[in-house]
């Protein structure tokens, strides 16, 4: 195991941008070309995810399921729902570990990051049945394919995948003044179906322009109406077996009628209102400044300087969200490359950086899933549409930090006997390495003792 | 500061860090001996397990650290016992405990992973052989028929080699053992975003009072026993304990280290009922530490030390030593211990008489480019 000294910038590349060192990789000998030539190299579809299903695939044996649910009673039906759920869980399971596995082999881990990152951006959160089938695949087939084009193409196939319609409640979102509503009225029935704000809210508040850019209640509500009729083949209740998991336009929820957004007024009404309404918001002052802080907080510090941030947001609004420009405008940003290393490692990259460290080729025993809800975040499951926090403070707290402690002792016992503690830091965080931890790695009395220290250790926790 | 300060003084009033996630490694041959290298990782502190308190110089090198006199198990007129060591008392009482002075590996650096590194795979230096010298004490052995069970996550280097030697550990994720708890706390001392938050979390899992619950050295003894006694069972073992480096703090951490290692090799007797008298366990560690203490109420890495062998099969109830004795011009380095005796050459001959095989063979097997020394030799039972 020689290393060659690397310069700062290559350990940057790698344990900021990317997800960690393996060991067994040489530091990039240029690093800005190594993240920028990811681009190009970036797989939308990896081998890791070739086994796991489709979203209508995943939604249409979840609705088969659902209507074989609904013709049995009692001990049978609960018997069912047991199995459906253990089933639901173990999908869930699996989309983690290929998640987890993809961390590890690919060849382009800065596009990873930004996989992730995205992912988080655009959260949905596995907290049902339904979400908990659909969640790995909704990263897999909204973000994935879409973060190398145009953030208008990622937002629309965010907001028209069925896992965020589903868990924004869009589906059955309907206006007060159309067709189903006014067969409804004309029923006279008990309860008449009407509009749900939650997308509306969220595309707005999380996914675009941000809370505090000036829009109001009025903008939202007229935005849900806009977005009636956005809906996908329902899975449970009286599901669509046919076009489960398919996103649909249903004209006969849809709000008749003009809709003045943020001073504008949206014509056409139909599928494509919501539509002109979102490449607005894709491309709005707001949008780029909004992506560009939360990347700018990703990538080098929880409070970025202002000018990395116009940087980056510039180069949104000068090339009409085209993100590889954006991502060039972050590589390029001086701000990125200060060797002072301030993000505190979330569990998940924590986690990955440490296999990839230990030069894992897969995940072998390593109970991934568990452990990443052992260290506090669970995958897919932030509980909250604006994701998982992207700061220190909510990370690096003390049960955490134990929890890391633990998982280290764990990942360090079943480490290669042969492993050099020292070699290895020297390996894995080149310049990064401190004094601190380099002299506390040298007293340790075992390798296992001495490669746990290296996990748990500052230097490793920062990138 | 004070934080830290606190912490590191209530670690070594409560501290109890020996056997942390018991770590056991079986091999199975067809004999009815059976062989325990227990190793302990950190480089242990002989001058304070077999006390030297005759040695005029001890007490003075020692200053407060020194075992006084009267706490001690005394063994002859010029050694005394820890007083955490009230088994091995007995037993030496028993006549089933003899008592290795002043020995070191051929290793004369004092890093730790290098000198384990050299205990384990019996070279004269580190990583110059790969598999362990346990591993081929195992293939001189007649072979048995049934699988070798392990307590291990992974094979330690000693037993690694050629010899079929499995490994098995709970699965279940181990506490972060104290000696890890208390390394992190230094690796965080001077890190103003780390420190205060492991401050806050040492204090809030009531760290020092469930510390010595969550230990149960008793526990590992009878799991090593318990495959050790079926006569089908496993014939030779490894254990692995660690939190031997007491750079600070060292009264009241090797106390309970000792306290653990003593419960530990009596749970192994009361479990190994008979067998006990077929057995012989080794208690070795890298290296010593040195003959002063140091100014953090501890000791720092040395050179010579004890070797405990302990069991059934051995000849016991003496000391055995070229003592070279604590007198500055007597000192190694001017430091440490001297070593005066190859404890290469003690395991070979340990092995050879617990399974009745040719010594100098076994030397080349176990230890290939060392001398034997035919004159060690009557220290178990055949």
């Amino acid at each position: 195991m020689v290393t060659t000294t690397p310069d700062a910038t290559a350990a940057i590349a790698v344990n900021r941008f990317g997800l960690g060192k393996r060991a067994s990789e040489p530091f990039p000998a240029e690093p800005r070309r190594w993240l920028l030539d990811q681009i190009a190299e970036y797989e939308p579809h990896p081998s890791a995810f070739t086994q796991l299903q489709t979203t209508p695939e995943i939604a249409t044996n979840y609705a088969d399921d659902r209507q074989k649910l609904q013709a049995l009673a009692g001990d049978e039906r609960i018997a069912l729902q047991q199995e459906l759920n253990k089933a639901a869980r173990l999908l869930y399971r699996s989309e983690i570990e290929a998640r987890g596995l993809n961390a590890l082999q690919t060849p382009t881990p800065f596009m990873e990051a930004l996989v992730h990152f995205w992912s988080n951006h655009f959260a949905v959160s596995a907290d049902n049945p339904p979400m908990l089938s659909l969640a790995g695949a909704f990263e897999r087939e909204a973000i994935r394919p879409h973060i190398t084009g145009h953030f208008t193409d990622l937002l629309f196939a965010v907001e028209q995948h069925p896992a965020m319609l589903i868990y924004l409640d869009q589906i059955r979102s309907a206006g007060p003044d159309s067709p189903l509503a006014a067969r409804a009225k004309r029923r006279n029935a008990d309860k008449l179906p009407g509009i749900n704000e939650n997308l509306a809210r969220e595309i707005m508040e999380l996914h675009t322009v941000g809370v505090g850019s000036g829009y109001t209640q009025k903008d939202v509500t007229e935005f849900a109406l806009a977005l009636t009729g956005w809906s996908a083949g329902r899975m449970g209740g009286k599901a669509d077996t046919n076009e489960a998991g398919v996103f649909q336009y249903r004209p006969g929820l849809h709000q008749p009628g003009d809709r003045l957004i943020r001073h504008r007024v949206y014509g056409a009404t139909g599928e494509d209102q919501a539509g002109a309404v979102l490449k607005d918001l894709a491309s709005d002052p707001a949008t780029a400044k909004h992506i560009a802080t939360k990347l700018c907080r990703h990538f080098i510090s929880d409070t970025p300087p202002h000018a990395v941030v116009n940087r980056v947001s510039k180069a949104f609004l000068a090339s009409d969200g085209n993100l590889p420009t954006v991502y060039e405008a972050l590589v390029q940003a001086p701000q990125a490359w200060t060797s002072q290393s301030s993000k505190i490692k979330t569990p998940w990259e924590w986690l990955v950086s440490a296999m990839r460290g230990l030069d894992y080729p897969d995940l072998g025993k390593a109970n991934f899933a568990n452990l990443l809800d052992q260290l506090g975040q669970p995958v897919w499951l932030p509980r909250s549409p604006a994701g998982y926090d992207d700061i220190a403070a909510s990370w690096l707290a003390p049960d955490a930090l134990v929890r890391r402690v633990e998982v280290s002792q764990r990942l360090a016992a079943k480490a290669d006997r042969s492993l050099k503690p020292q070699e290895l830091a020297d390996n894995l965080l080149g310049n990064a390495l401190t004094d601190t931890t380099a002299t506390e790695i040298n007293r340790a009395e075992s390798i296992q003792t001495g490669v746990a220290l290296l996990l748990v250790s500052p230097d490793f926790q920062r990138r | 500061m004070t934080n830290r300060r606190n912490f590191l003084r209530l670690a070594a009033i409560g501290a109890g860090s020996m056997l942390v996630a018991p770590r056991i490694v079986f091999a199975n041959v067809a004999t009815d001996r059976r062989f325990v290298f227990i190793i302990q990782r950190g480089a242990a502190d002989g001058l304070n397990i077999v006390v030297p308190y005759a040695d005029p110089a001890y007490a003075q090198l020692r200053g407060s650290l020194a075992i006084q006199t009267s706490d001690a198990i005394k063994l002859d007129g010029t050694f005394a016992l820890h007083p955490s060591l009230t088994g091995m008392g007995t037993l030496y009482s028993n006549r089933q405990a003899l008592f290795v002075h002043a020995v070191a590996s051929p290793y004369r650096e004092r890093s730790h992973f290098d000198g384990q590194n050299v205990l384990e795979t019996g070279g004269t230096s580190p990583y110059q052989i790969r598999d362990g010298w346990l591993n081929r004490l195992v293939t001189l052995l007649p072979k048995s028929a049934d699988k070798a069970i392990a307590f291990a996550p992974t094979i330690p280097a000693a037993l690694r080699g050629s010899a079929d030697v499995t490994s098995y550990a709970p699965s279940n994720l181990p506490e972060a053992p104290d000696d890890l708890l208390l390394r992190v706390a230094q690796l965080y001392d001077r890190d103003q975003q780390f420190h205060p938050v492991w401050s806050a979390a040492m204090e809030a899992r009531g760290f020092f009072k469930d510390m010595e619950t969550r230990q149960n050295p008793a526990a590992a003894g009878r799991t090593a026993a318990e495959a050790l006694a079926r006569i089908d069972g496993p014939r030779i073992a490894m254990i692995e304990t660690s939190g031997w480096d007491t750079h600070s703090g060292q009264e009241n951490r090797l106390a309970s280290q000792l306290k653990a290692l003593d419960t530990m090799i009596d749970a192994m007797r009361d479990g190994l009922g008979d067998v006990w008298q077929q057995t012989t366990v080794l208690v070795a560690t890298e290296f010593g530490r040195t003959a002063a203490a140091n100014g953090t109420g501890g000791t720092d890495h040395g050179t010579a030390t004890t070797a405990l062998i302990l069991g059934g099969a051995v000849k016991g109830g003496r000391i055995l030593t070229d003592w070279p004795g604590l007198a500055p011009n007597a000192l190694y380095e001017n430091r440490d211990l001297k070593p005066t005796m190859d404890l290469d050459v003690l395991i070979a001959a340990l092995a050879a008489e617990t399974f009745g095989l040719e010594p100098e063979r076994t030397m080349k097997t176990l230890f290939p480019s060392r001398p034997f020394d035919r004159s060690l030799q009557g220290l178990i039972n055949t």
